[in-house]
């Protein structure tokens, strides 16, 4: 029972990213009719914004340690962020410590702008292309995304710690009459799950209560009329565009304490997300998040030893294997409206 | 008037026939080269293959700089390294064999088929007599065959896996780094001296050639101290989350973890097992705990705090105290501002020990030359006294078992030296079951051409 209930908690971390990707997959898509094969690169670029913040709150001065040397023998140069010269040791050391929250103020303007100049300065050229041509084009530019984060951090994972307040693991079992130890659940991953759930619970809030929401709903259910009514829908689907690569940067950005980041993560994940969007049914948005949750916790109970040793390697194709399956009874899958990429 | 007789085709014709004519000579000089590659001009070419790009694209620039660093001192340039602290004094600063050493390098991916392309490339365009480095087992046993074909040495770098020189050992073929055997057996004694002979242990292991070899020699190593293994589970290269098969660790009835993973999976499995509590953990009444077998610099550094404490082993550490690994360490530190990673110390000494069995046999011919490194025992590289085995050409020299340190200065020393195993502790014989037994076989020497 214990195993059981880890796995569903590891599978709500992992299904809580594959959701907040593929939400603003189907969101782009469901607006601009855009297969964005450059979406998990946008989660990849919100991870290296904590990274980048990270690196600037630890930008230090030399200080010559007359007591230690260094390898070669040398007085040893000793680091001393800035942060701690100007606010204080404390203040700077909170400031590195939290700098992954922190991250997210920074991240939400930074993924705006490069949604905005993502989407007008490329994709809007490719609005009447057919889809292959979507896809070539944006596949080679997380491709580009991919080759500058690398020249720029280099190609190893780059540890991101959360906060030490997060850092230890919360006795998830204890609570639930288990003997101690028995199921350990590391705070952050908790923390990003609701994280995950606020981020979701707004974006569907602003689309269902404000104007704005409203009037991008009914361009996603009708473009045409919509613009026959006067509304620049364009402006407001390009609005979508930059929201939609803020969702994908901020969930990058938090993470970053649970997988440090490298330069291909958002390739490993832009496959499952987009899987989980033809699970869910292309253009709906409660079904890319339902089925990014269903297909995380499916992944992580195919990860049990038990299931692997009935089916070896059953873990890595179980979310392809559920795909078929659901393709072939619900062809426009679990929410999928009719209409959408039948034309 | 005068007719001419030449005609587009006649002339063709005969342009076709002079041209075979003038060609002839050079096709007969070209197989009368007694091995692939033979250098006629007054360079020899090296051909360096490492990962400049893809996962271990930042060991690969190091193994780059060490190799750079071994020209140069070939060469005369710069205060020599390890050429001072080298047991064999035959290389003297002057080239190889009277020519001056010269470089290409090619870009494995750590991708077996890129890898072979590129050396491929090295070799029929660049001409080069020998190739050198690498950083995954995968790419130096498929490099090592396309070699052996081709007639020319190869020197692996960083490459772990019993089978580069086990089952799938080739005469053109010579390993410096330690491997999977020996790691097991430099740690086994450690670890009984720090948790002792009761013990249960889960293993992870990434699924490939390195990670099966690894898995095998820790769990018979930690079998024969009287360990248990509860459980084996091969995890996907890559994977990146680790959270689904760290989490049934804990109720496993395990009380040790042992990650046979390397690069950013290591990274990733010793994070998040730490972010489970595992570290925190007690199991059987006693502290759980986590072994990492293979380490390296560079995945330490990226690993973090998470290490502190944490046991593994390595081929060689620039914090070793010998004449020459302060010699070398020296040279690089002066020339790239930060001490060398073991990858970059393997690649430098076997791109010496190739300059030097050339120099000893007095040709470029790769049989000449691997039968000068047969066999050949040498001092002052780093390692102390070293034997190039010639049964099997693999290196055998002391082990290193290290441990996460407590309090590192800076993000070089994040790794101590806890022991100097002695070569005779990790010896086994040629025909060793884990080895390929009485079947694998050097084959013999190809000098191409």
């Amino acid at each position: 029972m214990d195993a059981i209930i880890l796995q569903i908690l590891n599978g709500l971390d992992k299904g809580s990213a594959y959701a907040l990707i593929a939400l603003g997959l189907t969101l782009i898509f469901g607006t601009l009719g855009v297969v964005n094969f450059a979406h998990g690169a946008l989660f990849m670029i919100g991870a290296f914004v904590a990274v980048t913040l990270q690196r600037i709150l630890s930008l230090s001065y030399e200080q010559i340690d007359p007591e230690k040397t260094d390898f070669l023998g040398n007085p040893l140069k000793v680091q001393v962020p800035y942060v701690d010269s100007w606010f204080g040791a404390d203040v700077g050391a909170w400031l590195i410590d939290w700098s992954v929250p922190i991250a997210i103020v920074m991240a939400i303007p930074v993924m705006l702008l490069v949604g905005f100049i993502m989407e007008r300065g490329l994709i809007k050229h490719f609005y009447k292309r057919p889809h292959a041509d979507q896809i070539l084009v944006t596949f080679g530019l997380a491709i580009v995304l991919q080759e500058l984060v690398k020249y720029f951090f280099g190609a190893n994972p780059i540890q991101t710690g959360a906060p030490d307040a997060f850092a230890g693991s919360m006795d998830f079992g204890s609570l639930l009459g288990f003997p101690p130890n028995s199921i350990m659940y590391p705070y952050w991953r908790l923390v990003y799950f609701l994280f995950a759930a606020i981020v979701i619970g707004g974006v569907f809030a602003f689309l269902q209560f404000t104007t704005f929401g409203m009037v991008v709903r009914a361009g996603m259910a009708d473009r045409e009329t919509v613009g026959l009514l006067g509304i620049n829908i364009d402006k407001r689907f390009t609005l979508m565009f930059g929201l939609a690569a803020a969702v994908a940067g901020v969930a990058g950005v938090m993470y970053t304490p649970i997988l440090a980041p490298n330069y291909h993560m958002g390739m490993d994940f832009l496959v499952l997300s987009f899987v989980v969007v033809v699970v869910g049914g292309m253009g709906s948005l409660p079904g890319a998040v339902a089925a990014g949750f269903l297909l995380g916790i499916l992944q992580s109970f195919a990860s049990m030893n038990e299931i692997k040793s009935l089916i070896p390697g059953i873990d890595q194709v179980i979310i392809y294997l559920v795909a078929i399956i659901i393709l072939l009874t619900r062809p426009r899958g679990l929410m999928g409206r009719a209409g959408v990429m039948e034309e | 008037m005068s007719k001419s007789n030449f005609t587009r085709r006649g002339l063709l014709k005969t342009g076709a026939v002079t041209g075979a004519g003038l060609a002839l000579p050079t096709i007969f000089t070209s197989g009368a080269a007694a091995f692939t590659n033979e250098p006629t001009g007054d360079t020899v070419t090296f051909g360096f293959n490492v990962p400049q790009t893809g996962p271990y694209a930042d060991e690969g620039l190091d193994e780059l700089r060490a190799q750079e660093l071994a020209i140069e001192h070939l060469n005369g340039m710069g205060d020599g390294g390890m050429l001072n602290t080298f047991s064999s004094k035959v290389l003297d600063g002057t080239g190889v064999l009277g020519k001056k050493a010269a470089f290409v390098t090619g870009d494995t991916q750590t991708k077996s088929d890129a890898a072979r392309a590129s050396a491929k490339s090295m070799i029929e365009k660049d001409g080069v007599v020998m190739i050198n480095g690498g950083s995954s087992s995968g790419v130096a046993v498929a490099v090592q065959g396309l070699c052996q074909e081709a007639g020319i040495i190869f020197m692996a770098g960083l490459t772990h896996s019993n089978d580069t020189t086990g089952k799938d050992r080739k005469a053109n073929g010579f390993r410096h780094f330690f491997n999977a055997y020996m790691s097991g057996a430099a740690l086994a004694p450690v670890l009984k001296n720090a948790y002792g002979t009761d013990r249960r242990a889960y293993h992870l292991t990434a699924d490939y050639t390195w990670g099966w070899t690894q898995q095998e020699s820790i769990q018979s190593a930690t079998e024969a101290l009287g360990w248990e293994t509860v459980n084996n589970v091969m995890t996907p290269v890559g994977a990146g989350d680790f959270s689904s098969y760290i989490t049934p660790v804990l109720n496993s009835g395990a009380d040790v973890l042992i990650l046979n993973h390397y690069g950013g999976d290591m990274i990733n499995s010793l994070t998040q097992a730490v972010q489970f509590g595992l570290r925190d953990a007690e199991a059987n009444g006693k502290n759980f705990e986590i072994v990492v077998p293979l380490y390296s610099e560079l995945m330490a550094a990226g690993a973090g705090e998470n290490i502190k404490g944490v046991y593994g082993s390595m081929n060689w550490n620039w914090q070793l105290q010998d004449e020459g690994t302060q010699a070398f360490v020296k040279s690089f530190g002066e020339k790239y501002g930060r001490p060398p990673s073991n990858s970059a110390h393997t690649c430098y000494v076997q791109t010496l020990l190739y300059a030097d069995a050339v120099t000893r046999a007095g040709s470029f011919a790769p049989c000449a030359v691997a039968e000068a490194l047969e066999g050949f025992e040498f001092d002052g590289l780093g390692n102390g006294p070293t034997l190039y085995r010639a049964e099997d050409h693999q290196c055998f020299k002391d082990v290193l078992v290290m441990k996460g340190a407590e309090n590192p200065t800076t993000e070089y020393d994040t790794l101590e030296i806890v022991e100097q195993t002695p070569v005779d502790q990790v010896m086994y014989e040629p025909n060793h079951p884990m080895f390929g037994g009485d079947e694998a076989s050097l084959g013999s020497c190809n000098d191409g051409a």
